[in-house]
């Protein structure tokens, strides 16, 4: 385990624009910015200029960081307190598990919960739950 | 025009992502651990997400339609079945292992983190089985159906 440092200013900001990046992209084109979808849809497009778009966005993504890099001088703190195994399993797992749940954080938890979706309520309340199980058994009753 | 606007979009997010401590899984999983190490940051990063996108979803809806599209490409599902919460679950159990969820790991990818490009990695493998199981499942039931 890592302590980690309570940030609430900058994870609120973060945050801010993740909200600001999800209404733009609806006020352009009107799609959803959800992480899963975008990326499904750029592995098996469905025409060019439907992968042409989703390339696009992930471009951008990518350059989030280097902007980060620019500003700070460093690149943000990305801390595991994990296992490669655990990694390896534990993004096979979530690629199943958003894929038959149509989304993830980004998809559901933001942009679903924000249009007050039923759906996507259900869907951010249990996979919080799922995670939360898993970080009690892991680090309180296996103790990994 | 629309193009590159929609890399503006990208860009904002990533931003944002690596601002807020989403990518790192270190802080991430101490969210879900309020009996240990528990950091609660991530609430304010749901929270003023969801304060930005909620009133500016309900401005953007008031217009016919974007700026540069015909429509609103809005999931036409509201089912809420056992794929979508089992699905979800399987989600959950899967982030509290790896500790990033895939809106978090794709901004970092650029930062050359191994454990990003391992995530990321079992991420894309799981999502490409999870596809095919999908549409291997539904054109068996389409044969049975035939049948």
């Amino acid at each position: 385990m890592i302590e980690t440092e309570f940030t609430p200013w900058a994870s609120a900001f973060g945050g801010a624009l993740i909200g600001l990046a999800s209404v733009f992209l609806m006020w352009v084109r009107g799609n959803v910015f959800g992480a899963t979808g975008i990326l499904a849809g750029f592995l098996q497009p469905s025409s060019s200029t439907d992968w042409s778009w989703r390339a696009a966005i992930l471009a951008g993504m990518l350059t989030g960081p280097l902007i980060f890099l620019a500003a700070t001088g460093g690149f943000p703190a990305i801390e595991v307190p994990v296992s490669t195994l655990s990694m390896i399993i534990g993004g096979l797992i979530v690629g199943v598990g958003v894929t038959y749940g149509s989304g993830c954080t980004s998809g559901h938890g933001v942009c679903g919960m924000a249009r007050f979706s039923p759906r996507s309520i259900v869907a951010t309340l249990t996979f919080m739950a799922g995670t939360a199980v898993v970080v009690f058994l892991t680090r309180h009753v296996i103790g990994l | 025009m629309k193009l590159l606007l929609t890399y503006l979009a990208g860009v904002v997010f990533g931003l944002g992502i690596a601002i807020s401590g989403m990518a790192n899984p270190a802080k991430v999983l101490n969210f879900f651990d309020v009996f240990g190490t528990w950091d609660p940051s991530l609430a304010f990063v749901m929270g003023a997400a969801l304060l930005v996108t909620a009133p500016g979803y309900m401005l953007v809806f008031k217009r016919p339609k974007p700026a540069f599209a015909e429509s609103f490409k809005l999931p036409g599902t509201k089912l809420i079945d056992r794929k979508l919460v089992l699905g979800s679950f399987t989600f959950g159990l899967g982030w509290g292992l790896a500790g990033f969820c895939p809106g978090a790991a794709l901004p970092v990818i650029s930062t050359g983190n191994p454990s990003v490009l391992i995530f990321t990695a079992s991420l894309i493998t799981g999502m490409l089985l999870a596809r095919w199981l999908i549409a291997t499942t539904a054109r068996r039931q389409d044969a049975a159906q035939a049948n």
